[in-house]
């Protein structure tokens, strides 16, 4: 049998000796032990300390073993720690009742000692892939999205939002790149993902698509927000800022300056995650979103860094200046859009 | 009860060698602190008639007892805890009468053997 490596685990039996009995078992196993009486003290525990395994008794005075699951189901916080339900073998009616709210296992009382190690070991185990998942979401999701999965649980679902979306390009991009060392244009990448990732983020979008030198991103999904359009102007204000601060450091170490250009559009767009169960990522999709893709491109035709379409323009506060850029016929669309720049000097 | 036939000496000697020598007379005591409170909520809870804490006691009792080796005690303590959850407490009185009696002789041998 594999040996498991050892885990911080809570026994929770109202009958000592049964605590003492499995806590023995247990530490012989290498896992380091805590023990609760009855539920409540239970939950108090879960919520105080990371434990990796909770071995929960059914019947229990105070709080029994079927309150401590839903409670601790229902809780973002404790919903991850495995449950083994430990129970004696006529019990067999409670424990199915236990795994349909969510136990992880069962084991019965007396328990058996090998059978005890394989059960841990596999929860353990189960536990950390899920941890280790939850560390890689983290890594590659924004934080939102992430959180977003945590309360919504994985699925593949869409729904219409109203959202702003976001389009961000470097200019010339392939001549920087054909004019400076593949390591170079990496580190240069990086930075400029890491200032613009900041930019967003701190307004509250999440960068959902990062494709060569292009980035997208969404404001008011998948977290709701009234001021979605404001957030993405003064994001975009922010961009600029950066590049600006980051062509300083460039210009001293003698190399090119670098130009970004970035088309924002807010309206209906369908929301949801995308791609296969392994591997899949938060995006919005629909008009909204192609005409921020368009506006964006338009950047170079009209010259200016940040255009915005009219709806955007409409929400924006007072304290935003924007200019008109009059109606134009934007590449595939039927209807005129009204299109907006928003000037970088935004004293009054 | 004979006592040769309180404890079964296999589960008992089991138990003493998985659990350590040293943590065998934790348990027992432990045994010791329990069971006599569980005595006494099994037959308050006859007294009241109430079949649910009546099942949970017997229950207890005859979970611990079985790890020990106390499978008579045991075995006596389940036949009550299915007449609590059958809620038919009507002809428990004597059974309980003879598990309160039972424990003293099960207190004495897992003493000694403990100790031994």
């Amino acid at each position: 049998m594999a040996n498991s490596s050892p885990g911080r685990l809570l026994v929770v039996d109202d009958n000592k000796v049964n605590r003492l009995l499995l806590g023995r078992s247990l530490e012989q196993q290498g896992h380091s032990i805590e023990m609760a009486e009855n539920g409540r003290q239970a939950l108090e525990m879960m919520h105080a300390k990371p434990f990796d395994l909770v071995l929960l008794d059914i019947e229990m005075p105070e709080m029994d073993g079927y309150q401590v699951l839903e409670k601790a189901t229902a809780d973002l916080k404790l919903r991850d720690i495995p449950i083994i339900i430990t129970s004696a073998l006529e019990e067999l009616n409670s424990v199915v009742k236990c795994i349909e709210m969510g136990a992880e296992d069962y084991l019965t009382k007396p328990v058996n000692p090998v059978l005890l190690k394989a059960r841990i070991g596999a929860s353990l185990e189960k536990k950390r892939l899920r941890d280790q998942q939850r560390d890689l979401i983290r890594k590659f999701a924004t934080s939102e999205v992430a959180s977003d999965l945590e309360t919504s649980g994985f699925s593949l679902g869409g729904k219409f939002v109203e959202a702003t979306a976001m389009f961000s390009d470097i200019r010339s991009f392939t001549t920087i790149a054909e004019s400076q060392t593949p390591a170079e244009t990496i580190e240069l990448l990086n930075t400029y993902y890491t200032l613009m990732f900041e930019a967003i983020s701190d307004q509250g979008g999440v960068v959902n698509q990062m494709v060569g030198d292009g980035l997208m991103a969404i404001f008011g999904a998948p977290l709701v927000q009234a001021d979605h359009c404001e957030r993405a102007v003064k994001a975009s204000l922010d961009m600029i800022d950066m590049i600006q601060l980051l062509n300083v450091d460039r210009l001293a170490q003698g190399k090119a300056e670098i130009r970004i250009g970035i088309g924002i559009a807010s309206g209906q767009v369908i929301a949801g995650y995308t791609g296969t169960i392994r591997r899949a990522t938060y995006t919005c999709v629909g008009d909204t979103v192609n005409l921020a893709a368009r506006l964006e491109s338009h950047t170079k035709v009209v010259g200016k860094p940040i255009l915005i379409d009219g709806t955007t323009q409409s929400a924006l506060s007072s304290t935003i200046k924007t200019e008109a850029e009059g109606p134009f016929q934007l590449k595939g669309k039927t209807v005129e859009a009204q299109v907006f720049s928003v000037p970088l000097d935004q004293k009054m | 009860m004979n006592p040769p036939s309180v404890i079964d000496l296999p589960t008992f000697e089991a138990l003493k060698e998985a659990m350590g020598a040293d943590y065998i007379n934790e348990l027992v005591q432990a045994y010791f602190e329990e069971t006599p409170q569980l005595l006494s909520k099994l037959q308050q809870a006859l007294s009241k008639q109430d079949c649910d804490a009546f099942r949970q006691a017997a229950h207890s009792i005859k979970s611990t007892s079985n790890s020990f080796g106390a499978l008579q005690f045991g075995t006596l303590a389940k036949e009550l805890e299915m007449m609590g959850r059958e809620a038919r407490l009507d002809g428990a009185s004597g059974k309980v009468k003879s598990l309160v009696a039972g424990y003293e002789t099960v207190q004495q041998v897992l003493e000694e053997l403990s100790r031994g």
